[in-house]
């Protein structure tokens, strides 16, 4: 008897802090005057008192061990703290099967609306289509889905990305010479945006030929070895333009090992740190950045606005910015 | 000293049932929504498919045996599944395929531990690799999709109101006990994990006993693995990473010693509603999921605790 008592108290110490983490801002009314949250980033609670209508949005991220996701978080926070909304954070841990019970549990507290950021668009359908017979408005991020209704999709704007990259290599080139463009994977939705936006901004510009448009799968290696055979094929090109910084960074390792570091000017895509940091040194001449604080604070505003009975595009682009030296 | 063990036994198969009921109550008191009937019949979907694994699990740990390979299985089985149906298999025959390979692959656990003498846990260990790597190189890395609808409602569907995978759940179980409790392989599994030498002396075929075991966890692992594609709409190539762990502590919760031959498999469905019942309280209280992680953790330690102090 001594043993059940004993686990009966260890469970109900567990009850308890799960109490105690979720009455602490739960219990308090509204919000505008209440601190951000703790750390976990979730606001808590159920026992909004009755009478008062608060407006919780639920937000199911794919992963918060990585920072770009942890950014995403921090964004919609601070837009749902500054709005006087409670905001629900669920981490899948890149687990789809996870995130399907985090959104069904979200759905059961009756969230006003779903922000999902889906650790895969195949597997979230289960979990969208779920919020549909539930009658929640889904609001995707980042990643779309491939079924189900969504309300809108909030992502980066990679067609004005490319467009700015490209842009940017016709100013530093003085609008005259050979441009070489290293492609993500053939269908893969960013290597279409990116390029498009970049063939929008080069293509037609007099003095300017893009000579070679090759695919290197968004992979260094590739990016070296597909490098390697345009510069042999075209000595003369002045820009390269890669769909992202992988492919950049193995273009750059071809042309420092062919010595044409002084002739060929490098754009990436996604500010990785290893880019940055090629860009800080001078041997990259840019990358695009995409902003996920952006993203989630226009995820909140875009849910709120819906809830305010205006209507919301169904593709919200959030713009990207160049980093350079 | 009859008496008292008995007692001791009893406690021990009450006890997770109980804190099943306090933790309950408790989730009850702080959320109203968690004893709502359409918050049960997500809870308990949401724990089919550890609860079917850990049926397994179950069998295997009654033998002083450990499967880490149950997540692979789950993965290739899943994949092989959805590779068929999608590619024009008429999706019963992909079904069987599927379930066929988790059995297989359970087969040859049972064999690599029975006949080559290896350890359970470094067998299953290097089961485990292999599978997940079999099913990267079937998928090639990436998801595979385009199921036919039967086999999503394998996952989504409802039969008189109750989702499918709940049903299946019960069937794996009640076979589960039924051969346990109610015929002599079941009796010859917890006299195997009590003490293989005496099993073996008193005739029993350990190594056929032992290698069933494995056998019917890759069977439960692979039904899981069509549930979660169900469920998934699609089957993911790092599907069921870490389910092994969760089955595991499922069965320990549920009271089941790692030791083998003492142990329950009613104990690991209501440890699978334990693990869940947490995960979905806490959600429904809007608390971290990295809290959910220390809370799991916790009870974890002390179901074993209790397991010691026996």
């Amino acid at each position: 008897m001594k043993r059940i008592a004993r686990f009966l108290v260890a469970v109900l110490a567990v009850a308890m802090l799960a109490a105690c983490s979720s009455g602490g801002s739960g219990s308090q009314t509204p919000p505008s005057s209440e601190p951000p949250a703790q750390t976990g980033g979730e606001t808590g609670g159920e026992q909004t008192p009755s009478g008062e209508e608060t407006i919780t949005l639920g937000l199911a991220v794919s992963t918060l061990n990585n920072p770009f996701f942890v950014d995403l978080r921090d964004g919609a926070q601070a837009a749902a703290d500054a709005a006087g909304v409670k905001l629900v954070v669920m981490d899948a841990q890149d687990d789809p099967a996870k995130q399907i019970s985090q959104v069904e549990d979200l759905i059961t507290q009756k969230v006003d609306v779903l922000l999902i950021n889906p650790t895969d668009s195949d597997a979230v359908v289960t979990a969208v289509e779920a919020a549909n017979e539930a009658g929640i408005p889904v609001i995707t991020v980042d990643r779309g889905a491939n079924g189900g209704e969504v309300l809108a999709h909030v992502a980066s704007d990679n067609v004005a990305g490319g467009r700015m990259a490209g842009e940017l290599i016709v100013e530093l080139i003085g609008g005259q010479g050979q441009i070489a463009e290293l492609e993500g994977i053939p269908g893969a939705s960013a290597a279409r945006d990116r390029g498009e936006g970049f063939h929008q901004a080069v293509d037609g510009v007099e003095g300017i030929e893009v000579v070679a448009s090759q695919p290197a799968d968004f992979d260094r290696a590739k990016g070296l070895t597909v490098m390697e055979n345009i510069l042999q094929a075209h000595p003369d090109i002045v820009a390269v333009f890669a769909h992202n910084d992988e492919m950049a960074l193995g273009a750059l390792e071809a042309i420092e090992a062919a010595g044409k570091s002084d002739q060929i000017l490098v754009v990436g895509f996604d500010a990785t740190a290893d880019a940055v940091k090629a860009v800080e040194e001078g041997r990259m001449a840019a990358t695009v950045a995409q902003k996920p604080q952006e993203m989630g604070r226009l995820g909140v505003e875009t849910a709120l606005k819906h809830l305010n009975g205006e209507s919301v595009d169904e593709y919200i682009p959030v713009p990207l910015e160049l980093v350079t030296q | 000293m009859q008496g008292n063990v008995q007692i001791k036994d009893r406690v021990r198969q009450l006890g997770p049932g109980l804190a099943a009921i306090v933790l309950g109550l408790a989730l009850a008191l702080l959320s109203d929504q968690f004893l709502t009937a359409s918050n049960i019949l997500n809870l308990l979907r949401q724990i089919s498919i550890n609860a079917i694994i850990a049926c397994g699990m179950t069998l295997v740990i009654l033998t002083g045996g450990i499967d880490l390979s149950v997540g692979s299985v789950l993965a290739l089985s899943g994949a092989v599944l959805a590779g068929l149906a999608s590619g024009g298999t008429p999706w019963p025959l992909a079904l069987l395929a599927c379930l066929a390979l988790g059995a297989a692959v359970g087969l040859f656990n049972g064999v690599v531990i029975t006949r080559g003498r290896v350890a359970p846990f470094v067998a299953t260990l290097a089961t485990m690799a292999i599978a997940r790597g079999l099913t990267l190189v079937y998928t090639g890395g990436r998801p595979i999709t385009g199921l036919p609808s039967a086999l999503r409602s394998l996952g989504t569907g409802y039969v008189l109101g109750i989702p499918v995978p709940i049903i299946i759940m019960a069937v794996v179980f009640l076979l589960a006990y039924i051969m346990l409790v109610h015929m002599p392989v079941g009796r010859f599994i917890y006299a195997v994990g009590s003490n293989e030498e005496s099993a073996r002396f008193a005739g029993i075929p350990v190594a056929r006993v032992t290698t069933l075991t494995y056998v019917l966890t890759g069977l439960a692992a692979a039904l899981a693995g069509a549930i979660l594609t169900g469920r998934l709409n699609s089957a993911q190539p790092t599907a069921g990473s870490g389910f092994e762990l969760d089955a595991i502590a499922a069965v320990v919760v549920g009271g089941t010693s790692l030791a083998g031959g003492r142990g329950s498999v009613l104990g690991t469905v209501v440890g699978a509603l334990i693990i869940g019942m947490l995960d979905n309280g806490l959600n429904l209280l809007g608390v971290s999921s990295f809290y959910q992680q220390v809370a799991q953790g916790v009870v974890i330690l002390l179901a074993v605790l209790m397991d010691r102090r026996k």
